[in-house]
């Protein structure tokens, strides 16, 4: 069983939760940028949380399904038609044997996730199947979907349905955000002259931004203390200050090291509502300690403990 | 020379000294991730070594009753602290050989290497090969060594303009370090040499050649 590809979408990726324990060895993590939409995506096709799903960016691919597939689409609001049918996002959809998804733009958002039943079979690398783009390994071939690719689905049977088949019920896939919308940034270790210089501005989102690093645009900001550091490891949401002034938010595709200036860290709750972020769209950050930090990533996980547990509800034969 | 341990985020701890590049603060750093890696606590998804700092990734969901699980973490990591603060020797380091074929097509900057150096091309092929380098750390690329213990006489500027393709295995000279580029990409280091030894595949196991710590020699070859 496999998805027939006939265009591919402005940037359409094979991603997982990403990969863990390489960083020593100079691979990052690559996964799903919003990973809280990866996993409801997948909840609602019945997929365990880790099971590889299409990363969507902005405009999405045209696709065939060669069998009767369960589909689920989160995250960005994307334009979705199957022969004829307007599909609407956030909730579990049957799809006939040969039906074609044309997945347009996202009207709301920058990334959506489409799930499959049976999960996308790309091989495992390293313990993943994500798309590794810099190191060229992962997902398909270690590189964004093309025309004419088969994208492998695991096995999962699905009687099959004249026309799409949508389920009454959705679920609520937006992001857990503080009042005010700001992204919460733990400390960086460097300082910036004036040292409140990234939490009194408003930033937006600069179009060479990729899954790499979150670039933004403002007002010039400097660090305290300019020198240049010798290398040492970064993570995901590190805010890195290189000496345009114009700071770079690490996301998964990051590289393990960096040598810039570190003038924060974006909480783990935070980096999905990242994701959706696109060209030009503003942004405030906003200081946060380690207990916040802690305080809303457990509210974070008990949260889609719930969804979970009533999505399993919902899917359940016969209720 | 003291740990200064801080925060990378809410998932992981920076362990820093207060140092530049040099080989004795790196080899504190190995042996910590080595002490830290012995000990191997529940909780460490990763450990990271740098020049002079060591990143600890810590899974917090380990510490669930916690509201701070990196204090916690970071209460558990002073024992492997107190370990090589006893002088524990680290584990023999792997002694790693790569031959190279220097110069030519497969070194095109082994010239300007020796011209800014005020040496024959012959001369910094032997310097470079007389050395026993440590891998300080793999990073920028997969499988990417940052390599201690250049002869400073070699030390060259990178290129004023990167190549937007460098070949897989190209042994280069950035400034005041020497490494080697595990696959084909951008690169401004100056190209000396290249090997067919295959740096970094991420089917294998472990996916790259060289690990942090490793000593590595260059053994000149003939062009086949």
């Amino acid at each position: 069983m496999s998805i027939e590809v006939f265009a591919p979408g402005l940037l359409t990726t094979v991603q997982d939760r990403g990969r863990t324990g390489w960083r020593h060895l100079g691979v990052g993590c690559a996964g799903s940028l919003d990973e809280h939409a990866h996993v409801l995506a997948n909840l609602l096709v019945g997929n365990p949380p880790d099971v590889a799903t299409l990363e969507i960016t902005l405009s999405g691919p045209r696709i065939r399904f060669e069998r009767a597939a369960r589909i689920a689409l989160c995250g960005g609001d994307i334009d979705a038609r199957c022969d004829g049918t307007t599909l609407p996002s956030a909730r579990p959809i049957l799809l006939p044997a040969g039906a074609t998804l044309v997945l347009g733009a996202c009207r709301r958002g920058a990334r959506a996730y489409l799930a499959v039943g049976g999960g996308i079979d790309a091989p495992i690398v390293l313990g993943s199947r994500s798309t590794d783009l810099r190191g060229g390994f992962g997902g398909i071939e270690g590189r964004a979907v093309h025309a004419g690719d088969r994208i492998p689905l695991g096995d999962c049977h699905v009687v099959d349905v004249d026309a799409p088949r949508i389920a009454s019920w959705w679920i609520d896939d937006v992001h857990d955000a503080p009042s005010g919308g700001a992204i919460r940034v733990l400390p960086g270790g460097d300082d910036t002259n004036p040292p409140d210089g990234l939490f009194a501005r408003t930033w937006r989102v600069a179009s060479a931004s990729d899954r790499q690093g979150l670039r933004l645009d403002g007002d010039v900001l400097q660090p305290a203390d300019a020198r240049e550091r010798v290398s040492s490891p970064v993570a995901p949401g590190t805010i890195q200050l290189p000496s345009d002034g114009q700071p770079i938010v690490l996301l998964a595709d990051a590289q393990t090291h960096g040598g810039y200036p570190r003038v924060g860290h974006v909480i783990r709750v935070d980096l999905p509502r990242l994701a959706q972020l696109r060209p030009g769209d503003a942004l405030r950050f906003a200081p946060c300690t380690p207990t916040q930090a802690q305080a809303a990533w457990r509210s974070h996980r008990h949260s889609v403990a719930r969804l979970a547990l009533m999505i399993e509800q919902r899917l359940r034969p016969n209720s | 020379m003291d740990w200064r341990i801080g925060r990378l985020g809410d998932a992981a701890l920076l362990l820093e000294l207060d140092a530049g590049i040099d080989a004795p603060a790196n080899a504190r750093v190995h042996a910590l991730a080595q002490a830290i890696a012995t000990r191997r606590p529940a909780w460490t998804i990763d450990v990271v070594p740098a020049y002079s700092s060591l990143a600890v990734f810590v899974d917090v969901d380990a510490f669930p009753d916690s509201d701070d699980p990196l204090a916690d973490a970071q209460q558990q990591l002073q024992a492997s602290l107190r370990d090589t603060d006893a002088g524990e020797p680290a584990a023999s380091a792997r002694r790693i050989e790569v031959p190279v074929r220097y110069g030519g097509e497969q070194g095109p900057d082994l010239q300007r290497v020796a011209d800014h150096a005020g040496l024959s091309a012959e001369d910094v092929i032997a310097r470079h090969a007389a050395t026993e380098y440590t891998v300080a750390m793999l990073g920028f690329a997969p499988g990417f060594p940052y390599l201690l213990g250049l002869d400073p006489r070699l030390a060259t500027p990178r290129l004023a303009t990167p190549r937007t393709r460098v070949p897989a295995g190209s042994v280069a000279i950035g400034g005041a370090q020497t490494g080697l580029y595990p696959r084909p990409g951008p690169g401004g280091w100056n190209l000396i040499g290249r090997t067919d030894m295959v740096m970094f595949d991420p089917m294998r196991d472990p996916p790259t050649l060289l690990a942090p710590g490793d000593r590595v020699r260059f053994v000149p070859v003939a062009d086949a």
